[in-house]
């Protein structure tokens, strides 16, 4: 089993061939260079030869380099001792702490059958109105935050990771600044949430085939907590440099491209990670928070597009805000009718009058004369942008539910909102109208402006 | 069979390369062996000792030298009763007895019994001694359910055969013999009450294809008004992520008057057929009072579920369908995504080193769709019944494009385009097929006069609005301003439609005619306002009350109450010249 190999046939790239008997697809070798000892996965057998990713980098590697099987594939070691640790993509620790080598499980292991799934019912409470109120978090979704490069998606991904009600938070960075990485660590640590978290980091200076590895050491992680009945919080932060590595690697291995240089196969790549998102029947849960940097704003580009196929949703970040529009949770339906009378309309609601609000604004920038109704339409967005969508507001959903009714309050008349006569009785609030009725009213009902 | 041996020379993914030395057949079902586990593999390639097999699992651990077994038989269905109910993946393993055996997780190498061999049901026989048949006809009935299942004549066999003996009526299992045939050779074989058929090739036992003609009800209205699906036709759900292809397929699968619905889940999200799965036995088909799952097979090969087996997938579906369809029933076939199955044959394709077509989609995919739409029609029995099978299948275009391969292919071949428009489930306007970019080739439940008219008037509403951002309400002329709200009206009260409201989720047919004759009387009657507001109001208290309307029970009072009201309201706007 322990055969030492010392003749690399060929090197391309980060693979390298060696003629090898006795191998597994998929097995781990360790290879020796003057560099140092690098693992490597084997990812094509062919007659004898052997094909090896090299995880470090073929960089300095010798026709003659030691080349030695392990004997199994890739794994990760798993007990309560990984909490508040920080690995590499190779699963090595980067932090002081020592080297951990019991209860190794294997990586990337076999789907959920999908008759053990359940339901989703419970909400993860984040504290952010525009995912509460709007597009509800729910326990076991899957959901990528699409977002341009130099959107603050680190700290929301944090903020979140700190504020959500969960057992376990497994954050997996892929191509991350060493600054963000150090962000990451420091504000877990400042918020004492470092003690329930487990890092698997791979930054932007490490060698690319570790970045493969990132989703699936944290998702084996986050598999094994959540059997062990704690909810997990997993956050990928950027799946699109995931994406890339596997086209660097693809290229590399001379794939046909399909699409943008992306191999084929990049949406399975892709749903084998997301579909880790998981309620078990009778045990814990997984929920993935994933950001997608979207390379030009562009939502068609493939990672995005195939992302969004397989997400349940997709919260927007744009001008440091989650835009209402093309945002979308598609569980929150399974919890928002739970929460409270009002969530459901209020939620409707606030979105079709901002709709109707961005149409009046875009009037206005035309140059078209702006009526009474255009006017209030134009003052509850400011209310509402600032109210709501600003990423520093920071409440609970009840609260903000509640900050919701005044600022409908605020700006109009019970009626002009559509909202049914049971609820508004109940919640509208009374006495606190800081604006005179308007004159003229002619309002126009919300559904049907909302275009 | 006899099973022949060879040994993996190569692994490159899911695609294993085998070394071999007796016969071998292209596309027979062959396993690659690691230790005891044994991967079911389907053979794709020949070239010369080689041969490349897909396998159907994850071949992590394979090594050179492993054995591989060809069987000798190509991919096949378990048929026979006891397939509704069933939820199964795209092997045909039911899955709920996996989990029982595995728990959780998907082990791989585990195979069982598609049909349960235990379960003991009643037969009758319907032929007799010395009857000649041919295959496809019945040899006896078994009550499955609310259909009478029928023991066919295996369709494999040809020529006329004889019955040479026949069981007595009483208690089989799937395995039981129930009858003896014998062929003009003389040569006699025992035909049992289940019997396997090759998935990628169509059951053809039927006297004839018919053209697909009696409309099949989904109760949508925009789809069985404006794009009507006929039974044993074929149609395609484009559209982007989000805009609801799976909830239109999820409401379809509900309401379709069809009598078995089979819904191939293909490489598509597992939480949305655990949806369907938990909620579809509690759920009672309006037709037969009994659970919907009765009538419900679910196939589900889910997106991180091996990717080589969503082929698999679409052809179970569809072969099952042909199967109760030669009983003589109606089937409807919905299968999600069939993006994912083209997807499946392009990495396939790509790690056999096919030259490749456009974005890399091998150069046969437009064969092989049209070839597996071809297999949805209406055929005429050889006792003179007929039977259908509908396909319905959602394509995932790339970037949102219908210009891309697979949704071009697609539309080659289908009967209806159901396009579903971003832009239309932006704004909430479900379901948000396009009404001016779909199609469909088959009759509508309404006069198709009125329907073209319907149609124009969405155009002329979409031409006017158009122009209105350009130059403003103000630059709009009263009669534009009313065309416009008069489509808008259209839209909000006849194509929009509410899932989630018990009655506004299904209108039957006759309901469609009724509501949609008033709506266009409405869109007929000229109206006078005296300017674009009192217009913009009228509309908007009109769209109010048809929504109103359409939310209530079907022939009830209140129906006719607020029919009455939105009578009332037209008539005070109508010209003057309609009122005389």
């Amino acid at each position: 089993m322990n055969t030492v190999y010392t003749k690399v046939e060929q090197i391309v790239g980060n693979v390298i061939t060696v003629n090898a008997s006795d191998v597994g697809y998929r097995e781990l070798a360790q290879v020796t260079s003057t560099l140092g000892t690098s693992l490597a996965q084997v990812i094509r057998l062919e007659g004898g030869r052997v094909f090896l990713q090299v995880f470090a980098g073929s960089r300095g590697i010798a026709t003659d380099a030691q080349v030695r099987f392990l004997g199994h594939p890739m794994q990760v070691p798993f007990s309560e001792a990984l909490l508040g640790r920080i690995f590499t993509g190779s699963g090595v620790p980067r932090d002081a702490g020592p080297t951990l080598d019991h209860g190794m499980i294997e990586i990337a292991g076999p789907s959920v059958n999908p008759s053990k799934r359940i339901i989703p019912r419970r909400m993860v409470r984040t504290g952010i109105p525009m995912i509460d109120v709007f597009n509800t978090l729910v326990e076991s979704q899957k959901l990528p935050i699409f977002s341009v490069a130099g959107e603050p998606y680190n700290p929301l991904l944090a903020r979140i990771a700190l504020q959500a009600e969960v057992d376990v938070i497994v954050l997996g960075g892929m191509g991350l600044k060493h600054d963000d990485y150090l962000f990451f660590r420091d504000t877990l640590e400042q918020q004492g949430s470092l003690s329930r978290t487990v890092m698997f980091v791979h930054t932007a200076s490490d060698p690319v085939v570790e970045c493969l590895m990132v989703p699936d050491l944290a998702l084996a992680v986050a598999e094994k907590f959540a059997l062990e009945k704690k909810r997990v919080l997993v956050l990928l932060t950027d799946m699109t440099n995931f994406s890339d590595a596997l086209k660097e690697i693809a290229i590399t291995m001379e794939q046909i491209p399909s699409n943008r240089g992306y191999p084929g196969d990049l949406y399975s790549q892709l749903a084998a990670r997301y579909e880790k998102a998981v309620d078990f029947d009778a045990a814990g849960s997984i929920t993935i928070l994933a950001v997608t940097t979207m390379p030009g704003d562009d939502v068609t580009h493939p990672v995005p597009d195939n992302t969004g196929y397989i997400t349940e949703g997709q919260f927007y970040l744009r001008n440091g805000r989650i835009e209402p529009f093309g945002s979308l949770s598609r569980l929150k339906q399974f919890v928002n009718g739970r929460t409270r009378d009002d969530h459901r309309t209020l939620m409707n609601v606030m979105i079709q009058i901002y709709a109707a609000c961005k149409e009046s604004r875009e009037k206005r920038s035309m140059g078209f004369r702006m009526s009474a109704w255009d006017k209030k339409l134009l003052d509850y967005g400011d209310k509402f942008e600032s109210g709501m969508m600003d990423l520093t507001v920071n409440i609970p959903l009840e609260q903000a539910l509640e900050l919701g009714w005044r600022i409908l309050a605020d700006c109009f008349e019970p009626a002009e909102t559509g909202i049914s006569t049971k609820l508004i009785d109940k919640f509208w609030p009374k006495g606190d109208r800081t604006q005179a009725p308007a004159a003229t009213p002619a309002p126009v009902p919300v559904a049907a402006a909302t275009r | 069979m006899n099973v022949h041996h060879g040994r993996v020379v190569g692994v490159n993914g899911n695609l294993v390369t085998a070394e071999f030395e007796q016969p071998v057949k292209q596309n027979e079902v062959t396993y690659v062996c690691i230790g005891d586990l044994r991967l079911k593999s389907e053979l794709i390639r020949i070239r010369g000792r080689y041969a490349e097999m897909q396998v159907f699992e994850d071949t992590s651990g394979l090594r050179a030298g492993d054995a591989v077994e060809f069987t000798g038989e190509l991919l096949s269905a378990e048929l026979g009763p006891g397939l509704l109910g069933q939820v199964y993946d795209g092997l045909q393993n039911p899955l709920p007895q996996l989990a029982e055996e595995c728990g959780f997780f998907l082990q791989r190498g585990r195979y069982l019994p598609a049909l349960d061999r235990t379960r003991k049901w009643s037969f009758t026989p319907v032929a007799t001694n010395g009857a000649t048949v041919r295959s496809g006809d019945t040899l006896g009935t078994i009550p499955e359910g609310i259909f009478q299942h029928r023991v066919m004549v295996p369709f494999g066999l040809a020529g006329p055969l004889t019955v040479a003996s026949i069981a007595h009526a009483g208690e089989v299992t799937v395995e039981s013999v129930v009858a003896r045939l014998r062929d003009a050779a003389g040569e006699e074989r025992d035909v049992r009450v289940m019997q396997r058929w090759p998935v990628k090739v169509p059951i053809r036992a039927y006297q004839e294809r018919l053209r697909p003609s009696e409309p099949l009800i989904t109760k949508v209205r925009i789809v069985d008004t404006f794009f009507p699906v006929a039974r044993g036709g074929t149609y395609c759900i484009p559209g982007p992520f989000g805009a609801g292809k799976t909830v239109l397929q999820q409401i379809t699968s509900r309401n379709a008057d069809v009598d078995i619905v089979i819904v191939a889940a293909c490489g598509e999200r597992a939480g949305e057929v655990v949806e369907t799965l938990r909620e579809f036995p509690e759920l009672t088909d309006p037709r037969t009072g009994r659970s919907l799952m009765e009538r419900t097979l679910i196939i589900c090969n889910t997106s991180s579920m091996p990717v080589a087996a969503r082929e698999a997938s679409v052809y179970l579906g569809v072969t099952v369908a042909e199967y109760y369809r030669q009983m003589g029933l109606n089937v409807l076939l919905l299968a999600d995504s069939t993006s994912r199955w083209a997807q499946a044959l392009r990495e396939v394709s790509g790690r056999l080193e096919e030259i490749p077509g456009e974005e890399a989609f091998p150069a046969y995919l437009e064969s092989v769709i049209a070839a597996f739409y071809e297999r949805g029609g209406v055929v005429r029995l050889r006792d003179g019944a007929t039977g259908s099978v509908t396909i319905g299948g959602t394509v995932s275009p790339a970037g949102a494009k219908f210009e891309e391969p697979v949704t071009q292919a697609t539309l080659k071949v289908v009967g209806a385009f159901h396009g579903l428009s971003r832009e239309r489930s932006d704004a909430r306007r479900y379901p948000a097929i396009h009404p001016l970019e779909s199609w469909s080739k088959y009759a509508s439940v309404v006069p198709s006069a009125d329907v073209e008219h319907g149609r124009r008037m969405l155009r002329r509403g979409n031409d006017v609005g158009q122009m209105m951002k350009v130059v403003g309400e103000e630059g709009t002329s009263l009669d534009d301003f009313v065309v416009f709200l008069a489509a808008e009206y259209l839209d909000a009260s006849y194509l929009q439609q509410d899932a989630y409201h018990d009655v506004d989720a299904a209108t039957p047919a006759e309901r469609q005619a009724h509501v949609y004759a008033r709506i266009h009387g409405i869109l007929r009657t000229p109206m006078k306002f005296p300017d674009k507001d009192a217009a913009r109001r009228f509309f908007q208290r009109l769209t109010q009350a048809t929504n109103d309307w359409n939310r209530t029970p079907w022939a009830s009072p209140e129906f006719a109450a607020a029919e009455r009201k939105i009578d009332a309201m037209v008539g005070e706007v109508a010209a003057v010249q309609v009122k005389q």
